[in-house]
């Protein structure tokens, strides 16, 4: 570093080049793209032969109808473990609240294909048990009404999470004040509890349904067997039988599911202007109602519920998984490990997808993390209005759809690259920058609050030691925000692992992912395959989330996304 | 070493009023100068564009020859060779005590049995030779703010800076790191700049006392100086630790008033005079018969005396000490025996 520099800043030249260089290619040049198209081929008219067909207009149909059913469900199911986990004396709340959280990391087509395997003529498990209807009846779940159900059981956790942050934020001392004044408890909960939960409500409400409009795993899974397209099957299907039109077809519906999207996200947007969370005061710890009576009953409806909606299935897909043949009667003696010797040990492509996978969720966990190591701190030191526009661009791929994203680096990178003259369309690189784009706000999250919590006089107190930049990151910042970034690694690698909606456009030979290979054998009927491959994923999913857990008190609020 | 010149600076944070104008100081080696102001005053914008954290908008900083920042370049923090106690003590939390103390050394290349000779000199300077191995966790404030102090003393800084460093601190404590400064400074002969609030610290501290207001400064001088002889109201009020009385005086007039002259101004001021703002401190109201009259608004025992507030007929309002029990509501007499003009 020379003696004299211009500015007073802490950051070397090149930081931001590099983060303006980071979020273009992640954010602004695939978005730009996919916009570019869509508007081009509206303008040429290309868009009259989709808008013309009807597939399009049903799959819209559908794609609102099973959101907003989802979004009912998600708000009944959410809505109502928040309140009794958060405002009642319930006991093992947190045992409790954590199985709760466990469908929002657990991948959508792997919660498909359990319900699956819990449902219709052909399930293990009832047929273990006896129970499974005669053959010949049709799979309920492939429907509307089965792909609402199942948006409802995914995404109740983000309105559990959204109502929770305004429940907790009642205060103590009010609640006893009320009490003192002779209120009820019903009458607390209308004049006091209410008005708390109903920002969070609305928010998770378009939380869900925004997840609902671009969820790819359910409908791919329940939807395509019984052709219930919508939205972003839709553009599945148009990829795969691939045409003349289809850039522009994929393109202009892509950006009709961001409008969906979008519009949702400004409904919460509206809501939650000028709401602010953060409690008054040392209070936070939520005030606590006695069930008396019914709090036996109330536990025990709870962990009803937890068992229908996690471990019922979960069972399923064990029973599918150890199944000796599609249809086959399980029992004591039936029972094999062959699905598990199958997909480790022989199926190559069940293989390369654990390899690809893993790399491919590596390769993002620890290339995000040095991006947002020097992003975060980037957002965090500059007291501009450039950073906050930087940070807010970081943020939009994660917001969109990820079958959204996918199109648009399709677009992006399906020609070659210039001046460098290939183009890494097909191979797993794109797959790659594809996750790095999406991401990105989940690793930057964990990192920027670190960031944020970290006193400023740490860092310059090492400064006047004469630590230049990169001393000071390795010997001062770093240290202190391992953590968070400990955390962001893993949740990088978790999501990414189990990914599946945007390597489902952009895989092809040798690149599929794990959740690429779970979708094609049971595409293919090997559902005990599918399943023995889902039942690693979830046991996976769960021992990072505990790990996780056991971080969380050595991380900063907000780190981990089902803990706010 | 050479002295600290601040030339003409002036920092502005983009919109509103600039943070600091025009402020010109020199500090020569060796001396502690105490900046003090109300909170918002600039004087910690100050010690951050001296420290390098902050870039002057205007006017320049050097040290002797060597230009440190201007409006348009400037050395960065971790090449001036300072050291800052900060009020929150910025003591890394994954380190310890000794790591801390001997983190600028391990930055330096200092030859590493040379530098654990300098930090055990540093951590018996502020007597903490048994902490060395403990995480700052493991400290109370106090300790923790020695442990900062002994990281400004191992490398010889040019200037060392102190934000405010015993804000954090209980009343008890503060005097004693007040002793631990001093010695600091008669060890280290290091330029000192303290940043202070409190103007009882600055005075017991500091050889040179600079007030600042609103970004200015306005007045820098010794400690007995600018106590006797503060200029302006918002120096009087910050230093004087006296009430302030508005009067009308004869346009040419001294500045120390006396008795008869302040009862005149009092009691029978004569057309024309101009109005101005005298200094009267406690110890100089005298409870006295052949005095004002003056009601008395609140009384509180001190232990040695009872401090009493005082409204004048007039309606302005005087401090004073009384060795008698004096109860709110009563009427006294007092005489002013010296005020002074601002």
């Amino acid at each position: 570093m020379r003696s004299s520099v211009r500015s007073g800043n802490s950051q070397p030249r090149w930081l931001f080049p590099f983060v303006v260089i980071v979020v273009l290619v992640l954010s602004v040049l695939p978005l730009a793209r996919l916009a570019w198209t869509g508007i081009v081929s509206a303008l040429r008219g290309d868009a009259g032969q989709l808008l013309a067909d009807p597939a399009l207009w049903s799959a819209t149909l559908n794609t609102l109808t099973t959101s907003f059913l989802g979004m009912i469900a998600a708000v009944i199911l959410g809505g109502s473990f928040a309140v009794l986990l958060t405002l009642f004396d319930v006991r093992g709340r947190s045992a409790l609240g954590f199985l709760f959280m466990l469908p929002m990391m657990i991948p959508p087509q792997v919660t498909a294909l359990s319900w699956i395997g819990l449902t219709g003529p052909s399930s293990t498990l009832l047929k273990a048990m006896g129970m499974a209807p005669p053959l010949g009846s049709p799979q309920p779940l492939y429907s509307v009404g089965g792909i609402a159900l199942l948006f409802g059981v995914q995404h109740a956790p983000l309105v559990y999470l959204a109502m929770r942050a305004g429940l907790l934020s009642l205060p103590k001392e009010g609640v006893e004040a009320a009490r003192l004044s002779g209120a009820s408890t019903l009458r607390l909960l209308l004049d006091i509890v209410l008005p708390l939960a109903m920002p969070g409500l609305v928010a998770g409400a378009a939380i869900a349904f925004v997840s609902g409009v671009g969820n790819f795993g359910i409908p791919a899974i329940l939807g395509i067997p019984a052709s219930i397209y919508t939205l972003p099957t839709l553009i599945y299907s148009k990829f795969a039988s691939f045409g003349p039109t289809t850039f522009a077809d994929i393109s202009i519906i892509s950006v009709l599911i961001t409008l969906l999207a979008v519009a949702g996200l400004s409904v919460e947007a509206r809501v939650l202007r000028g709401r602010d969370y953060r409690t008054i005061g040392l209070s936070g710890q939520a005030a606590v109602f006695r069930l008396g009576a019914v709090r036996l009953p109330v536990e025990m409806l709870l962990w009803l519920v937890t068992f229908i909606i996690l471990f019922l299935p979960f069972l399923a897909l064990l029973a599918s998984s150890l199944a000796p043949a599609y249809g086959v009667s399980l029992n004591l003696e039936t029972a094999t490990l062959h699905a598990y010797e199958e997909v480790i040990f022989r199926q190559s492509v069940t293989r390369s997808a654990f390899t690809n996978s893993v790399s491919l969720a590596l390769a993002s966990a620890f290339g995000l993390l040095v991006i947002s190591v020097l992003l975060g701190y980037y957002i965090v030191r500059t007291k501009s209005r450039t950073a906050a526009t930087i940070s807010a661009m970081a943020e939009i791929p994660y917001a969109l759809p990820g079958i959204v994203l996918a199109v648009a680096f399709i677009l992006l990178l399906a020609a070659p690259l210039p001046i460098l003259g290939f183009s890494i369309y097909g191979t797993i690189w794109i797959i790659l920058i594809a996750y790095l784009s999406s991401f990105l706000a989940v690793s930057l999250k964990p990192v920027i609050s670190a960031y944020r919590q970290l006193d400023p006089s740490l860092e310059e107190a090492a400064r006047l030691s004469g630590a230049g930049f990169y001393r000071r990151m390795r010997d001062v910042l770093v240290p202190l925000i391992a953590p968070a970034a400990g955390s962001s690694i893993i949740l990088v690698f978790l999501i990414a692992c189990n990914e599946l909606t945007v390597s489902a456009l952009l895989w092809s030979a040798g690149t599929q992912t794990l959740g690429v290979a779970i979708y094609n054998l049971d595409d293919s009927g090997s559902f005990n395959l599918a399943a023995a491959l889902s039942v690693l994923v979830v046991v996976m999913v769960v021992v990072l989330m505990l790990i996780l857990e056991l971080m969380a008190r050595r991380l900063p609020g907000g780190a981990l996304p089902w803990r706010r | 070493m050479a002295p600290l010149i601040l030339n003409s600076v002036t920092k502005g944070f983009g919109s509103g009023a600039p943070a600091v104008r025009d402020l010109s100081l020199t500090v020569r080696e060796g001396r502690f100068l105490a900046l003090l102001g109300p909170s918002g005053c600039g004087k910690t914008t100050v010690l951050r564009m001296i420290a390098g954290f902050e870039q002057p908008s205007d006017g320049a900083i050097l040290l002797g020859e060597r230009l440190l920042a201007d409006g348009a370049t400037m050395v960065p923090p971790e090449r001036r060779n300072m050291a800052m106690v900060f009020q929150s003590y910025a003591l890394w939390p994954h380190m310890t005590v000794a790591e801390n103390v001997g983190y600028p050394l391990k930055v330096r290349k200092v030859a590493k049995e040379k530098a654990r000779q300098k930090v055990r000199e540093a951590l018996s300077a502020v007597r903490l030779d048994t902490y060395a191995d403990r995480r700052p966790a493991e400290l109370s404030g106090g300790q923790r703010q020695r442990v900062a102090l002994a990281r400004c003393l191992v490398t010889e800084p040019d200037v060392v800076l102190l934000d405010e460093p015993l804000a954090n601190l209980d009343r008890h404590l503060r005097q004693e790191m007040e002793e631990t400064f001093r010695d600091f400074h008669a060890r280290s002969g290091a330029t000192m700049i303290y940043v202070t609030h409190d103007q009882s610290e600055a005075m017991a501290l500091a050889t040179d006392v600079a007030v600042m207001s609103e970004g200015r400064l306005l007045q820098i001088a010794s400690p007995e100086e600018i106590y006797a002889r503060p200029e302006g109201l918002v120096v009087g009020g910050l230093v004087g630790q006296g009430a302030i009385l508005s009067l009308c005086l004869p346009p040419p007039s001294d500045r120390l008033l006396d008795w008869p002259r302040l009862r005149q101004a009092l009691l029978e001021p004569i057309e024309g005079w101009k109005s101005a703002h005298v200094l009267v401190r406690p110890q100089d109201v005298i409870l006295d018969g052949s005095g004002l009259p003056a009601r008395v608004i609140s009384s509180f025992f001190e232990g040695e005396r009872y401090a009493l507030r005082l409204e004048l007929q007039d309606g302005q309002s005087l401090r004073s000490f009384s060795r008698q029990a004096v109860r709110p509501a009563d009427m006294v007499h007092v005489v002013l025996a010296s005020g002074w003009r601002l």
